[in-house]
């Protein structure tokens, strides 16, 4: 009591001063006279006049109720986010409907990313096809590689070489941990604990420097090929991945200390974006997501691939179906993966890295020269001075492909955001005949408002951090 | 060198008889006699493909090849014989009497193939959302999430050329299912799974968005990766894929669709 009351002394002292000092919250100039106002109930309640301009209000205390009162219930705000706007994660586009701060409705708009993936590749090569959909989830690339490969060598009826089924699963899981990363640097940034961004795209780095050294490029390496891999792996692979390993081992306690106990951290994501089992299953969510809410569901296990039911690794799942779960899950796959990268190295034994097709297998071994990467000046001496089929050979697989019985076959791999599938359809040529990706983004995202209608808008950032989505795998 | 496709398509051919089980005897798909394309017809029709005309898809000036007068049929997805095999005849019967259960009619079902380890039912639209809440429903089947919906267009000449597929997972019982629903490009309507399959909600918006397969029955069917006021349907074949011819040291080349294509 007596603190309003040196307040309203404050107040009336102010009315002497100079208009400069009066409470920054008076809204419109010259309005009213506060000391008439101090016989009622509330002296701080904001009053009001009617104006020609319409009604002014002065607030002149620190309690808005009474004018939110007025604004509740008959006015609803919609709050349109992005699709330029640093914490949507990519080019996505929020309309918030909200009353106050709680978040009544909430619609995600897509389209801004779409690049034409799909029908582009029906114009290409089934080769050429990598290219393209290596573009489409730019985080995890090697995911789309591998999913697109293996739909086409289900098709072809071929299975790639041990050893480059192994490479696969060692890229796979490198990239695994790549995406996760950028997954918690990115959804610590949009919440605001930026050194968990710096410390995210720091590992990360790691990851692409190790990603550029065994297949060339940082991103979009097209290094997946129908029937194997673009190319063996470098000599000096095996000391390079187990720096890698030492490194993360090192580094991946940090996590544990920058922000899994961390009070903030836990307080902005536990009991956050909450989506159970059966709102996971219904809207087709699968992932970490998935696991987050208890189902221990993931491919590499259930349905496996590329001989993943060899490697022993944990699926770690959770109960709470939280944001703060999803964060957890993510943390745990990467010390998963490490396990796995781990095995693979075991596993490296010598041999081919595409299949013994010469009607599938691209000619030339890669090789750099003076100017580059390209084909081996072995292989151009062949081509060009000794063997004419050769040559003809060669034209023929690079410009016209090869053909692919027809048909139609759905492939689905654990990429780091939930099932990917490719369901390629071949009509028997040389092209396909459509290539579509099921990405886990694209459907995942449309569990955004079940899992933040009814929260803070705040909330919302969480949530779809918490989702992952990658705006080039959901426009594609 | 030069019978490189068609010894890949034999080669295809070959392995496809293994798995689907053909009649024996028969070598190819595409070599169903004149009687049993009037039945497919009859059923609905289902053709994957367009027919084939000369070897290197040399049009408008003279071909020196000598294939010219090579025809290859469109590619006709053979109905699977019993057995099936993979678990897939234990499947078809548990459905076929959830079906019966249900009362959808056996004939909702118009062909069944099996190719490449993976089941397709072709479905016939009047009875797919029927279907789907038997497949999802049965404690036999358990067809619990939708991954995928998603349109194939099998280009302009094909009768009923938009198809739609349903990609089913049941997690109880770790299978996938294929559902396919082919429609005239004239009467494109499918009903919607919407109300069996939430998640379908996009998956749909993104067929009618990309090949212009109206969803009758989705609660907001809009344009979903292209802008709203978008015309025309760009998956599907007679939409042009867009491009300018490029010139580079004096030759010029033509844009990716309007290159030659081989096949």
């Amino acid at each position: 009591m007596n603190r309003r009351k040196d307040r309203k002394n404050t107040s009336k002292n102010s009315k002497a001063k100079p208009r400069a000092a009066e409470p920054a919250h008076t809204v419109g100039s010259g309005t009213t006279d506060t000391t008439t106002q101090t016989a009622g109930p509330d002296p701080y309640a904001a009053t009001s006049r009617e104006t020609t301009e319409g009604r002014v209000y002065t607030v002149t205390g620190g309690d808005w109720d009474g004018m939110l009162d007025d604004w509740r219930h008959d006015e609803r705000i919609v709050v349109n986010m992005g699709p330029q706007h640093p914490s949507t994660h990519g080019v996505l586009r929020l309309v918030l409907e909200l009353e106050g701060e709680v978040v009544t409705q909430a619609r995600s708009v897509i389209g801004y990313l779409h690049t034409g993936i799909e029908k582009n590749c029906e114009y290409r090569t089934w080769t050429q096809g990598v290219t393209f959909v290596t573009r489409a989830d730019y985080l995890s690339p090697l995911f789309n590689e591998a999913a697109y490969c293996l739909a086409t060598e289900k098709l072809l009826g071929i299975t790639a070489p041990r050893r480059a089924q192994v490479i696969r699963v060692l890229l796979m899981e490198l990239n695994r941990i790549g995406s996760h990363l950028v997954a918690i640097a990115t959804g610590g940034m949009e919440l605001g604990a930026l050194t968990g961004m710096t410390a995210g795209f720091r590992e990360r780095e790691e990851v692409l420097h190790l990603l550029e050294f065994l297949t060339g490029l940082r991103m979009n390496h097209a290094f997946i090929r129908p029937g194997g891999v673009a190319q063996d792996l470098p000599d000096g692979s095996d000391a390079k991945i187990r720096d890698f390993l030492t490194v993360m081992d090192s580094r991946l306690p940090d996590y544990d200390k920058l922000l899994t106990g961390q009070p903030i951290w836990k307080n902005r994501l536990r009991n956050v974006a909450y989506l159970p089992l059966d709102g996971c299953l219904q809207l087709g969510v699968t992932g970490p997501i998935l696991r987050s809410a208890g189902l221990e569901w993931d491919l590499r296990k259930v349905q496996p691939y590329c001989g993943y039911e060899e490697y022993d690794f944990e699926v770690p799942t959770s109960t709470d179906g939280d944001a703060y779960a999803r964060y957890v899950l993510r943390v745990e796959e990467i010390h998963q993966s490490l396990k796995i990268i781990e095995q693979c190295l075991g596993k490296l034994e010598p041999g081919r890295v595409m299949v013994d097709d010469p009607k599938i297998a691209w000619p030339a071994q890669l090789t750099i020269g003076s100017d580059g990467m390209g084909n081996s000046l072995e292989h151009v001496r062949k081509i060009m001075g000794q063997s004419m089929e050769a040559l003809i050979h060669h034209f023929k697989l690079v410009t016209e492909g090869f053909a692919v019985p027809p048909g139609q076959v759905y492939f689905p791999v654990e990429s780091p955001r939930g099932e990917l599938g490719c369901h390629l359809v071949s009509d028997g040529g040389t092209r396909p005949m459509r290539v579509h990706m099921r990405d886990p983004s694209f459907v995942n995202l449309q569990s955004m408002p079940a899992m933040s209608e009814g929260g803070l808008v705040a909330d919302v950032i969480a949530a779809v951090a918490s989702i992952d989505p990658v705006m080039g795998g959901v426009d594609r | 060198m030069t019978n490189m496709t068609t010894t890949s398509g034999n080669k295809g051919h070959d392995g496809n008889d293994k798995d689907k089980g053909l009649a024996p005897g028969r070598t190819s798909s595409a070599e169903l006699s004149s009687a049993e394309e009037a039945e497919h017809e009859a059923r609905g029709g289902v053709v994957a493909g367009r027919a084939r005309r000369g070897m290197f898809g040399v049009q408008g000036w003279g071909d020196t090849s000598g294939y010219g007068g090579l025809v290859l049929p469109a590619y006709v997805p053979p109905p699977a014989q019993r057995p099936y095999g993979d678990g897939f005849d234990e499947l078809t019967d548990e459905l076929l009497a959830a079906m019966q259960e249900r009362d959808v009619p056996a004939a909702a079902i118009q062909q069944t193939t099996v190719d490449r380890g993976e089941i397709t039912y072709y479905v016939h639209r009047d009875h797919l959302v029927a279907l789907c809440r038997t497949l999802r429903d049965d404690p036999a089947l358990r067809f619990e999430m939708c991954s995928s919906v998603s349109g194939v267009d099998y280009g302009t000449d094909v009768p009923q050329r938009l198809h739609v597929t349903y990609h089913l997972t049941s997690m109880t019982y770790r299978r996938r299912i294929r559902l396919e629903v082919a429609v005239d490009v004239d009467d494109a309507h499918v009903p919607s799974v919407v109300e069996v399959y939430p998640t379908a909600d996009w998956h749909e918006r993104e067929t009618w968005d990309m090949f212009g397969v109206v969803f009758d029955g989705h609660p907001a069917l809009t344009r979903i990766l292209m802008p709203d006021d978008w015309d025309g349907f760009p998956q599907r074949k007679d939409y042009p894929l867009g491009g300018i011819p490029v010139e580079y040291k004096g030759a010029e080349i033509p844009p990716p669709d309007q290159r030659r294509a081989y096949s």
